[in-house]
């Protein structure tokens, strides 16, 4: 390396501004060029005299992973520098700034934990889609746009699990930040995307009781004890804490990664219906386990050399889809609903660990008010609901992944696809209504679905005037892009 | 520029054409052999035919350590390529060992070098099995990429800033970026006689504008060439080592 960062050099048409930040690896830098004309920030890695292994490979990660990755949740990578002559990465500044001193200020109001919780789940849940695992997120790693989305940055400790791992035999690279590294992270796995959501776990935690579960730990025998000692409950510090949330959280930190969430979309999922969380032991807990039972957890858990990670990352996501199921609960659709069932718990056999989500439509008027009660004078909302919840109940699934939800719009195929994009829905199964005639001048809900969701959509028809029914299952018309 | 990469041929003709169509489909801009074009299989003629044409239409192509006994020397070999490589000889004509015998041992383009075996010192055709065996090959040169071939089993590895060799673990299908802050050194898995148990043709895929590399497999009909492997009188080991991939 022969140059070294400062205001006002000049390096491949780019000018450095302000120094924004200093940090333990890297320095911050505003940048400008005559080509672009958006704000922009250069990283620059600080590397020590001689050979600076760590620092140089942590820089070489985030070289590789950062132009890969897309979308409102990571930064723009505008260019990158060569170590040749000064390595860097420039993109485009996020002005919002960190969530480090929101997090200075936490326990915070609990309406504000669950939106910011929200956005960040989802914003992970991006990310992992992409193959990445972040493994460092923190505070400081998470930005905000101005729209509000939340942006990761620091990429240098993240596994592509489609790319070599250059830090997979580095063991001189710290594995993580203290307060949010999860147990087999702590036991150098490097594949499992739900490291990240046990981090999002201890953050969530923070913001909610203005601790973190473990305190600060200075060294790694002190986050080593995480592998057999609970956290206090969230509610035994603030009781406020609503139990589904405490069940998010301890359910996010979970030791195993098996007990926890399997994916950032099931997390996401959860914070966004908490009135349908199957709350377990968990919520309920008011104080740490005792001495006796943390004991027979560190006798086994001190010997533990790894958990089982799963085979890539979109395996993970895969193995545990979100799995909308769209009914129509008129007369008219009694039939198809039927078949719909049926092919529901078809479905279920090849995908044992999915969750159902059943959804109905109530269509309103596109102007005015609509009332929200039918002839009788029932709650129309209620009656769908009940009715959701009688027709699913062939359903042989546990609780937390069975859940019901009555949406209401204008469009019915909208609301469906809004509610599929907005919960990073893996897969639709709906009904199409079989009468061609109606179809064609009613419009039919199905083929909008199937023409404008982001994922797949298995649509189940009727076979017109035979009793047989479709020879599903499953019939894919539309694949995710 | 996009190069397709393909070595230890190995006289397989059912897979030196499927990997030619694959290429085709994928389009490159040039085709590198590197070396065994002939040896163990049961069609050096053919495959020493099809390589010529490919050279003379710009491709590039070395020596690999068959090739070299093919072509008259004297190697050191396994009883099982010596019997290969006397019923081999038999089938060669002129035009096929001058063709063999004019390679190089190695050749540089885009700041790629193309060798068989170990960069450094091609001729004493050294195995490059792990990141320790891949040491001598990038003092040898200072080449940012070096592709190499002979053991039959897919390897990569990289030379970091402060000249630490490392071995790296990679998927085949999806392309690896050869990032610039290091030097980077490929064993191409072998066309004809794969060994790492997949009965598929290796071969790679590199791009230098995009600086990646991507290790493929293709699919070819293996019972024939078994068959023609038997029918010829070579030994039976190499018809199962086709049909195991190992
Ligand atoms: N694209 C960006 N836009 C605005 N600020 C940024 C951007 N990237 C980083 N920063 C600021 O710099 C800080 C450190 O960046 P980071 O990439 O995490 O470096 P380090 O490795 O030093 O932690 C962030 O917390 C943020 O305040
Ligand atoms: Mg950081």
């Amino acid at each position: 390396m022969q140059l070294r960062p400062h205001e006002g050099l000049q390096i491949d048409g780019f000018t450095l501004g302000e120094k924004l930040h200093t940090g333990g690896f890297a320095t911050i830098w505003a940048v400008t060029h005559p080509d672009h004309d958006l704000p922009m920030v250069m990283k620059v890695p600080t590397i020590l005299d001689g050979y600076d292994g760590p620092t140089i490979v942590g820089f070489e990660v985030e070289q590789m992973i950062m132009p890969r990755l897309s979308g409102p949740h990571v930064p723009k990578v505008i260019a990158t520098g060569g170590f040749d002559v000064m390595p860097y990465i420039v993109t485009e500044m996020i002005d919002g700034g960190s969530f480090l001193p929101v997090f200075q200020k936490a326990p915070l109001p609990l309406s504000d934990v669950i939106e910011i919780a929200a956005r960040m789940v989802a914003a992970v849940a991006d990310l992992h889609r992409q193959h990445v695992i972040h493994l460092d997120l923190k505070p400081e790693n998470f930005l905000q746009r101005k729209t509000g989305e939340m942006v990761m940055v620091d990429f240098g400790l993240s596994r592509h699990d489609q790319l070599p791992d250059l830090l997979a035999e580095e063991f001189t690279i710290p594995m993580g930040t203290y307060p949010y590294i999860a147990p087999e992270q702590y036991l150098r796995c490097r594949d499992d995307p739900r490291s990240d959501l046990f981090a999002l776990g201890a953050m969530l935690y923070a913001l909610a009781t203005g601790r973190n579960p473990w305190g600060t730990p200075e060294t790694l025998r002190g986050v080593r004890k995480r592998l057999w000692r609970d956290p206090e409950p969230p509610r035994a510090i603030r009781p406020e804490v609503p139990e589904w949330l405490q069940e998010i959280i301890l359910r996010a930190l979970s030791v195993d990664p098996m007990r926890r969430y399997q994916t950032a979309a099931q997390m996401a999922f959860d914070l966004s219906h908490p009135q349908q969380v199957a709350l377990t032991a968990r919520a309920h807990k008011v104080r740490r386990d005792g001495w006796l039972q943390v004991f027979d957890r560190w006798r086994v858990m001190r010997k533990i050399r790894r958990f089982t990670a799963p085979v890539s990352v979109a395996a993970q996501l895969a193995s545990v889809p979100i799995i909308v199921v769209a009914v129509d609960l008129s007369p008219q659709g009694e039939r198809l609903a039927e078949v719909l069932l049926r092919a529901v718990k078809r479905m279920l056999t090849i995908e044992p660990d999915a969750r159902i989500a059943c959804v109905n439509v109530i269509k309103t008027a596109r102007i005015g008010l609509d009332q929200g009660t039918d002839d009788q004078g029932n709650n129309l909302h209620v009656v769908r609901l009940v009715q959701l919840k009688a027709w699913a109940g062939g359903i042989d699934l546990p609780d937390h992944r069975l859940t019901y939800t009555v949406l209401e719009g204008p469009d019915p195929g909208q609301a469906i696809i809004d509610y599929a994009t907005a919960n990073g829905v893996d897969h639709i199964m709906m009904g199409a209504r079989g009468h061609s005639t109606t179809r064609r001048y009613l419009g039919s809900v199905s083929a909008q679905v199937v023409a404008e969701a982001h994922c797949s959509v298995t649509v189940i028809r009727l076979r017109e005037g035979g009793a047989a029914e479709p020879a599903a299952p499953p019939l894919v018309e539309a694949v995710p892009a | 520029m996009r190069i397709a990469v393909l070595t230890d041929i190995h006289a397989n003709r059912e897979a030196f054409e499927a990997v030619l169509a694959d290429v085709a489909a994928h389009g490159v801009d040039r085709i590198a052999l590197l070396g065994d074009i002939v040896g163990y299989g049961p069609d050096p003629g053919w495959c020493c035919d099809q390589a010529t044409a490919l050279v003379a239409g710009g491709a590039i192509c070395v020596r690999g350590n068959h090739d070299n006994a093919a072509a008259g020397a004297a190697e050191a070999m396994s009883t099982l390529a010596r019997k290969a490589l006397d019923w081999t000889r038999d089938r060669l004509g002129d035009g096929h060992v001058d063709f063999l015998a004019s390679l190089p041992l190695t050749a540089e383009a885009e700041g790629v070098l193309f060798v068989h075996a170990s960069a450094s010192h091609p001729e004493d055709w050294s195995y490059v099995t792990s990141d320790t065996k891949a040491i001598p090959s990038f003092r040898a040169t200072t080449a940012r990429l070096i592709l190499c071939g002979h053991v039959h089993v897919p390897l990569l590895a990289s030379c970091d800033l402060g000249g630490m060799v490392r071995e790296q673990a990679f998927r085949s299908s999806l392309p690896i970026p050869l990032l610039p802050s290091r030097r980077w050194l490929a064993v191409v898995g072998s066309v004809g006689q794969p060994r790492d148990g997949v009965a598929q043709a290796g071969w790679a895929l590199v791009d230098t504008a995009r600086a990646e590399l991507t290790f493929r497999r293709t699919p070819y009909d293996v019972q024939t060439t078994a068959a023609k492997v038997r029918a010829a009188g070579l030994p039976e080991d190499l018809a199962v080592r086709l049909l195991q991939g190992k």
